[in-house]
């Protein structure tokens, strides 16, 4: 809270929305209802107009459509689609009913919209009391011309993140709320509710974390696997990778380059690529099995995807070979940073090289890296490639939605796209959320370099 | 154990038989490492068709695989899906690195109000499932009339590139490490932010800027997920992880299996060769970002 209240005194705009209302003119008053007025009064036309112009075109979207999506939202729209008899051309015509997912997107996008219309109407307000603020005592005004060029000066931020912040608006955190609403909806298959479908509160969440129910049932053991994959690969990834890169790196190793570029290859290789190799390469008449078979090392086909247990182990060791030469790169140069002093007191003293590993190596790799490894350990959570592509999820059960290998993700995949359960698809996500939350954030925000940001400017 | 100069005899046999295991465990490792790659290659080159095999080497070698790959392009269009991968790379190769360098420079280098809480976002977005928004992605498209016939590849663009700016932490943390006092130095002489922005920052970030450049240019030929929702059924518009799956589902796999294997060392070579080529940026890139 101290550290909120430090940050606001640090970018303080004298120039409030509140001193607009209590302290400003007639003029900027007026400015609440029509926005830039205050900037064309004191001949800052070209941004008043840019304001005008906002307004306008914000209001012409309301009485076009925008009221009508938000009165629809409730409802979320209840006409079906009918055959009516047109006697004059003596055939069956069609009227289009509501159709409840776009009712839903166009109502999230206008809140969405009349959200940054408020900004940019704070925005309008502010300046308008700016301008009449510093005309009245006197001071310079900054023409069109200089709004330009400080663009390019004091605020380039605001040049450079306009157009990217557009796109996580419109593309990444528009669709992410509308698909978050879902969640509240019994837009799914079950009692045909994929054009008309109603809010239901929080009876997904309910269904999603009852015990008794299939699809609870089912949530509980995919959240469990999905932890325990991500713990194994991250940890198993970062230990394997690392001991790699320290014998690569020791004194006494030949070739390095060779065998750095060994391991390097399969990062070159895309990983969709090789990921079908290894499923085609392991599958029931797959290369590995015939070559056994063949051999008579095994009598029987090994299960590698069709057996629970199996397929488990055998994604975490393919995702071994994914990840190690990751790690190796990662890692590298970071242990050359290790400070040689500490080896030699190490040495000096008589440790082993294990000892060396775990007393000194370790506990300076996990200091400098844990960042890295908790962006690696959600990056596995929502792993999406190395399950989906090497086992699809499977073996499944037959009355199951979610197969054994199944993690959130691809469940989420298998829910929404092939059995069509939107509104659980999208508890699923928000649950995926919830979990990532509750392990990064307390971990981000405990870690050194989240905190001093600014140490090593 | 003395620390005297002389090595006893049995010490040095120990370290050198230590030394010939570790070797050989790493060839052994290097093996498995590079035999699915080797696998993948001499398929690519086997004569006899279908997925089944006995030999791990094939019995006869051809280079018709290839040739059908580029020829047959009745039913899985490959040189369309590679050209089409190939466009949309560019695009989102160009906007991407636009948008992360604009945002991680914003970050690094400037002060405003928004920063922490845009940071903050950011950090969060990235704990959604990326795939989450697709569907309603999907949707958004269709509503702008950008889910069918050509406008697919402009909705590919869009999707690969438009919320790229989120992913600015790597080059971010790059551009930390270039001192502030060059900046300091040239706003002193009188250059904008801009001008510090392109002619200071931008130059001495040669790293980054490939790693960029090659990870968003990378995108689009390794992406899976978002091709496959966004181009639904409309096969002219796949790219080519979408056509590579294609040829091992059911229906396919007997006679595309060997071209598979074609088509994924087609697509892999100039994707390794770019990697290869600047690997030396990739570390250094990332090394940027770990150093705190």
């Amino acid at each position: 809270m101290k550290k909120a209240g430090k940050r606001k005194s640090e970018f303080v705009n004298p120039y409030t929305v509140t001193g607009a209302v209590t302290k400003g003119n007639a003029i900027t008053k007026l400015s609440l209802l029509i926005m830039g007025l205050g900037n064309l009064v004191h001949k800052q036309i070209g941004k008043g107009l840019m304001f005008l112009l906002i307004e306008i075109g914000y209001i012409a979207f309301m009485i076009e459509s925008g009221v009508y999506n938000l009165s629809m939202l409730p409802s979320l729209g209840w006409r079906e689609q009918q055959k009516v008899w047109n006697d004059s051309k003596m055939v069956y015509e069609y009227t289009a009913g509501d159709q409840s997912s776009l009712i839903l997107l166009y109502g999230v996008a206008t809140v969405f919209i009349t959200l940054m219309f408020i900004v940019v109407w704070r925005e309008a307000v502010k300046s308008s009391y700016k301008s009449e603020v510093l005309a009245s005592t006197g001071k310079h005004l900054n023409t069109f011309k200089e709004d330009i060029k400080s663009l390019f000066d004091q605020n380039l931020y605001k040049l450079l993140l306009a157009a990217p912040i557009m796109g996580v608006l419109v593309f990444t955190i528009l669709p992410l709320i509308y698909n978050i609403t879902m969640a509240f909806t019994n837009y799914s298959k079950v009692n045909d509710h994929l054009v008309l479908f109603d809010w239901v509160g929080l009876a997904n969440f309910a269904k999603i974390l009852n015990f008794g129910d299939s699809i609870g049932k089912q949530f509980y053991s995919v959240l469990g696997w999905t932890l325990i994959w991500a713990i194994f690969a991250t940890v198993l990834n970062y230990f394997f990778g690392m001991i790699l890169a320290i014998i690569i790196n020791r004194k006494d190793t030949h070739w390095k380059g060779f065998w750095r570029f060994c391991f390097v290859l399969s990062i070159a290789v895309p990983q969709f690529v090789s990921l079908l190799i290894m499923r085609t390469m392991l599958s029931q008449t797959g290369i590995v099995n015939t070559l056994l078979l063949k051999y008579g090392i095994i009598d029987q086909a090994l299960p590698f995807f069709t057996n629970a247990t199996w397929a488990r182990v055998t994604v975490i060791v393919i995702n071994l070979w994914v990840g190690i030469p990751y790690t190796i790169l990662q890692v590298t140069g970071i242990l050359q940073n290790i400070p040689g002093e500490l080896y030699e007191a190490a040495k000096i003293d008589g440790a082993n090289a294990v000892q060396t590993f775990f007393k000194i190596t370790l506990p300076y790799m996990l200091f400098v890296m844990t960042p890295y490894l908790i962006t690696q350990f959600t990056g596995n959570i929502n792993n999406f490639n190395v399950i989906f592509l090497l086992s699809g999820g499977n073996p499944t059960a037959v009355d199951a939605t979610a197969g054994k290998t199944d993690l959130l993700v691809t469940w989420l995949y298998k829910l929404t796209v092939d059995k069509n359960y939107y509104n659980l698809g999208a508890v699923i996500g928000i649950m995926t959320f919830i979990v990532l939350a509750i392990v990064a954030l307390v971990t981000y925000r405990n870690t050194a370099s989240y905190k001093d940001e600014e140490g090593f400017m | 154990m003395s620390k005297t100069a002389k090595i006893s005899s049995g010490a040095k046999a120990r370290k050198t038989v230590g030394n010939v295991l570790i070797h050989i465990f790493l060839a052994v490792l290097s093996f498995i490492w590079v035999l699915p790659i080797f696998w993948v290659i001499i398929t690519s080159f086997r004569g006899e068709k279908g997925s089944y095999v006995t030999t791990f080497f094939p019995k006869t070698y051809t280079l018709s695989n290839y040739v059908k790959l580029f020829t047959d392009t009745s039913i899985l269009n490959f040189p369309k899906m590679f050209m089409n991968t190939f466009i949309i790379a560019i695009f989102t190769c160009i906007i991407s690195t636009i948008f992360v360098l604009s945002v991680a420079y914003s970050m690094s280098r400037m002060r405003f109000k928004m920063r922490k809480p845009f940071m903050n976002v950011a950090m969060i977005l990235g704990l959604f499932p990326s795939f989450m928004s697709m569907i309603a992605v999907y949707y958004i498209l269709s509503a702008l009339g950008m889910a069918e016939g050509a406008m697919i590849r402009i909705a590919l663009i869009v999707v690969f590139s438009a919320g790229s700016g989120v992913g600015f932490y790597v080059a971010k943390g790059f551009f930390d490490t270039i001192p502030k006092s060059l900046d300091e130095a040239a706003t002193i002489d009188g250059a904008t932010r801009w001008q510090i922005f392109t002619k200071i920052t931008v130059p001495l970030s040669k790293p980054i800027i490939v790693y960029t450049i090659l990870t968003s240019f990378m995108g689009p030929w390794v992406d899976f997920i978002f091709g496959k929702v966004i181009c639904r059924a409309d096969s002219d518009y796949y790219t080519v992880s979408i056509g590579l799956w294609k040829m091992l589902e059911k229906e396919y796999i007997d006679s595309w299996y060997t071209c598979f294997a074609a088509g994924a060392v087609v697509v892999s070579i100039p994707i390794a060769i770019l990697f290869l080529a600047t690997q030396k940026f990739y570390v250094d890139g990332m090394g940027g970002a770990v150093k705190g």
